[in-house]
């Protein structure tokens, strides 16, 4: 079965088809890169695929259920999480207060009701390991509009991976990151399980290509080519539209 | 027959001068994102205004437009040194038109009292019309015609006007405005005057009908807000619609369910609310 | 983490304190104020809930209310026609009211969250005018503008009666303490939390899988009954009901506590409330014109303090660290 069954969506946008019939599936535990250039529709599909805007028409399915009609919190309580485009953190909370907030999310230890009123001590541990690991704790206590952009892009990554999906949708994740921090988010991406699946989209074509099993190209709307990396970076449409104009 | 048809026009009239206010309130609201609470008192200072202006000029047409301007001219002193620093801050909008609601509110009772004010006709319509087999008063057939003018006069300013092409770019997109060299400070000015205009134009023209009385501004305010809700804020059609819905609901209510007027008018409101949150004519 | 585990166990103990010695305080007052004051101290109380109930939706989920004072006088009023009308003892009448007000909210509920920002402002406040056009209209039942007079003061049981300023400051004391501690847990609990998260970022909160409307509806609704609370205790008090107690201009009041005292800190509306009661006392000695000082004090809260008072102490806090 499919992690993820994208079928003939479409999206129309006040009569601009933003996309048109695209169709692929997502093999469990693959790591999938959606490229095409500006405006070949890859955050729309994001944004359907998450729930953010519904399709004009199409199917989608996670693992087998249709979650065509879902809302975006049931997807992601389905174990489908995204990063943002436009960095969407709790801005005036703490970096901490974040973390906490995301794995709060996922938190199921404890009954409905004493979960709305009980903090769960175990969370602090998390939260703190996960800091480590993100080079974030020594800015815990920071407001999350005072850290660095960069630093803020990798909150973004950080909080979409701490609900432990099965389906990561990852919007650009080293865009806005020094070079320092490229290498680092790179390893955390990395080291990520096999049980979780990842789509990104991602114009750096070092780090894109080096993580991807499987390419997917979208070209103004439409799924131009699909194939492994070797395919697609010898797909001499795909070198005309997109690597070559680059 | 003939009581229905009073009635209608009765609802009609009065939704006309809801459409004013409303109108003003929903420019205000399009363009500069604000939901002024300090509109009421425009409505009620025009209404007082006028009455002065008529009992010194004995001009109804100097009061209309005499009141109407001097109300503008305060309103842009409020947008000016108040709401400009406040640019698209929800609660401190608030919190500065609330202000001025209660302190024009208080200030009306400290010069005027707290007995209704009446406000002669003029003369020109001082009488009835004869028609179909009934009279009914010429002044409340004036304040149709007069709305329905006023109403030509805002589309022709919006859809016909360079002043028009500049307000709908700006409600679109602020920033592009700016960077086309749209002086979008004076514009907001500008709408603001307008809208404050257009409040005490129904202030003054509905005097004669209504009375001036303390509490009209908290009522229209009201009544303006549900007819904004029902047409959609932003939409002159959505305020002319609204006004004209809201005016005869109000007057029904009032003639058959005189307990609970304000129940006519608030559950279409809810219904509407319930299918298009947006209002009929608004944007999501 | 150690550090801060131990500032923040030397600032529990510290509001541990602080929460005794208000307790103490305010259990010594009616030794030591006359019945005028010690009236004022009970309004204190009851708008101090008042407001921080407003807040759990403005400071914290981030939807400002501008009907708020609906739930506050629909409780008061079926309180007072339960106890006039129907006999009902304070301890029918007021769980009776909290469930009428919760399910006005449900209704108002479900109407204003289909809208957001400025619908949202409305909406909420064209409801509450509804509810003050029942109460002003409908004179059968609610005596229109005269009001419902001569409500009795509460009896605890037969013979037990709370007449008395003492035993009814006590009453009063009681029930908000409670309030004020049940709500101050509810805001810090992960509901709370979760609806900070709200006021920050809904679609992050989405695509955490929070529902977010739900969170919504049930701070609506909590913070009505809250509300509500505040307002049963206050015609209790008052001993009389009238649609003052759910005008615009209450929500408008409300709403300035909130801001003046700081949203999203519960203590700030306290506060809030408490200066706005003290003031009005104050000012009502010498002037009549009370709505032309309140209507200045709003554009003085937004010119000059508009993260209101609990805001300016940390912004002076933060200037003295750093100099």
């Amino acid at each position: 079965m499919s992690a993820l069954s994208v079928t003939d969506i479409s999206r129309n946008f006040e009569g601009v088809q933003a996309l048109a019939n695209v169709s692929f599936e997502v093999a469990p535990g693959e790591r999938r890169l959606i490229i095409g250039p500006n405006g070949a529709g890859k955050t729309t599909l994001f944004n359907i695929l998450a729930g953010s805007y519904a399709a004009s028409s199409g199917r989608v399915a996670l693992f087998g259920r249709d979650i065509t009609h879902l809302p975006a919190y049931a997807r992601a309580r389905l174990g489908l999480s995204r990063t943002f485009q436009i960095t969407n953190l709790f801005f005036r909370l703490t970096v901490l207060e974040n973390v906490l907030l995301a794995l709060q999310a996922g938190n199921t230890t404890a009954s409905p009701v004493l979960r709305l009123l009980r903090q769960d001590r175990a969370l602090l541990a998390q939260a703190d390991a996960l800091l480590a690991r993100w080079e974030l704790s020594e800015h815990a206590g920071h407001a999350a509009q005072d850290i660095s952009y960069g630093q803020q892009r990798q909150l973004d990554i950080l909080l979409a991976m701490a609900v432990a999906p099965k389906v990561l949708l990852l919007d650009e994740p080293t865009a806005g990151l020094s070079a320092a921090e490229v290498p680092r988010v790179k390893a955390i991406l990395r080291s990520l399980a096999r049980d979780t699946t990842v789509l990104m989209i991602e114009h750096d074509m070092d780090v894109a290509f080096e993580l991807a099993d499987r390419i997917t190209v979208l070209h103004q709307g439409r799924l131009l080519a699909e194939g492994n990396v070797e395919a697609i970076r010898n797909n001499p449409q795909v070198t005309e539209i997109y690597l070559g104009s680059d | 027959m003939t009581f229905w048809l009073i009635q209608a026009l009765n609802g009609i009239s009065y939704g006309m001068l809801l459409f004013l206010l409303a109108s003003g309130l929903s420019l205000i609201f399009g363009v500069m994102k604000i939901l002024n609470l300090t509109h009421g008192s425009f409505y009620l200072l025009g209404g007082y205004f006028g009455l002065v202006v008529l009992q010194e000029t004995g001009s109804f047409i100097l009061a209309v437009l005499g009141a109407s301007l001097a109300i503008a001219l305060i309103g842009i002193v409020i947008e000016r040194f108040f709401l400009r620093r406040f640019h698209l801050q929800q609660l401190p909008q608030v919190l500065v038109t609330f202000g001025f609601l209660f302190i024009f509110s208080d200030i009306a009772t400290v010069i005027w009292g707290a007995n209704p004010q009446t406000m002669p006709r003029p003369e020109l319509f001082a009488g009835s019309l004869q028609f179909a087999g009934f009279y009914y008063p010429t002044y409340r057939l004036f304040i149709i015609g007069f709305g329905l003018c006023v109403a030509a006069f805002l589309w022709w300013l919006q859809d016909g006007t360079r002043v028009g092409a500049m307000l709908r770019a700006s409600v679109d997109n602020e920033e592009i405005a700016r960077a086309l060299g749209i002086n979008v400070s004076l514009l907001f000015t500008l709408v603001f005057g307008l809208g404050a205009f257009l409040a005490a134009l129904g202030g003054v023209m509905g005097g004669p009908i209504l009375g001036v009385y303390p509490g009209a501004d908290f009522e229209v305010l009201l009544l303006g807000f549900v007819v904004v809700i029902i047409g959609g804020l932003g939409s002159l059609k959505g305020a002319l619609f609204g006004g004209l819905v809201v005016g005869l609901l109000d007057n029904f209510g009032k003639v058959f369910f005189p307990e609970l007027a304000l129940f006519t008018i608030f559950a279409p409101m809810a219904l509407i609310l319930a299918i298009r949150p947006a209002g009929l004519f608004g944007r999501e | 983490m150690r550090a801060a585990d131990a500032n923040s166990s030397v600032k529990s103990r510290g509001i541990a304190a602080l929460f005794i010695l208000t307790v103490l305080v305010l259990a010594v007052l009616p030794d030591l104020l006359s019945t005028y004051y010690l009236g004022l101290v009970i309004e204190i109380l009851i708008f101090a809930l008042f407001a921080m109930s407003l807040d759990l939706l403005i400071g914290y989920t981030g939807m400002a209310s501008l009907g708020h004072a609906a739930y506050f006088g629909v409780a008061a009023y079926a309180v007072g026609l339960l106890a006039i009308k129907l006999h009902w003892s304070v301890w029918s009448a007021l769980p009776a009211a909290l469930i009428i007000v919760a399910a006005v909210a449900t209704l108002f509920g479900l109407l204003a969250l289909r809208t957001r920002g400025s619908y949202f402002l409305m909406i909420t406040l064209a409801l509450s005018q509804v509810a003050w056009g029942i109460a002003f209209g409908w004179r059968s039942l609610t005596g229109g503008d005269d009001g419902l007079p001569n409500l009795p003061r509460p009896e605890l049981a037969a013979h037990w009666s709370l007449a008395g300023d003492r035993p009814f400051y006590f009453f009063i004391l009681l029930l908000e303490g409670a309030g004020v501690l049940l709500l101050t847990r509810l805001a810090t609990s992960p509901f709370g939390f979760a609806l900070r998260g709200i006021r920050e970022s809904e679609t992050r909160m989405q695509a955490l899988g929070y529902d977010v409307w739900r969170y919504k509806f049930a701070a609506f609704i909590v913070a009505a009954v809250f509300a509500g609370l505040a307002g049963a205790l206050y015609a209790y008090y008052n001993r009389f009901v009238s649609p003052d107690y759910l005008g615009v201009f209450r929500s408008a009041e409300v709403l300035l506590m909130v801001i003046l005292g700081g949203a999203g800190t519960l203590i700030g509306p306290a506060i809030g409330a408490a200066v706005i009661v003290l003031l009005e006392n104050l000012v009502s000695a010498y002037t009549e014109r009370w709505l032309i000082v309140i209507g200045t004090i709003y554009i003085l809260v937004a010119l000059f303090a508009p993260n209101g008072i609990i805001g300016f102490i940390r912004d002076f806090r933060a200037r003295r660290a750093k100099s």
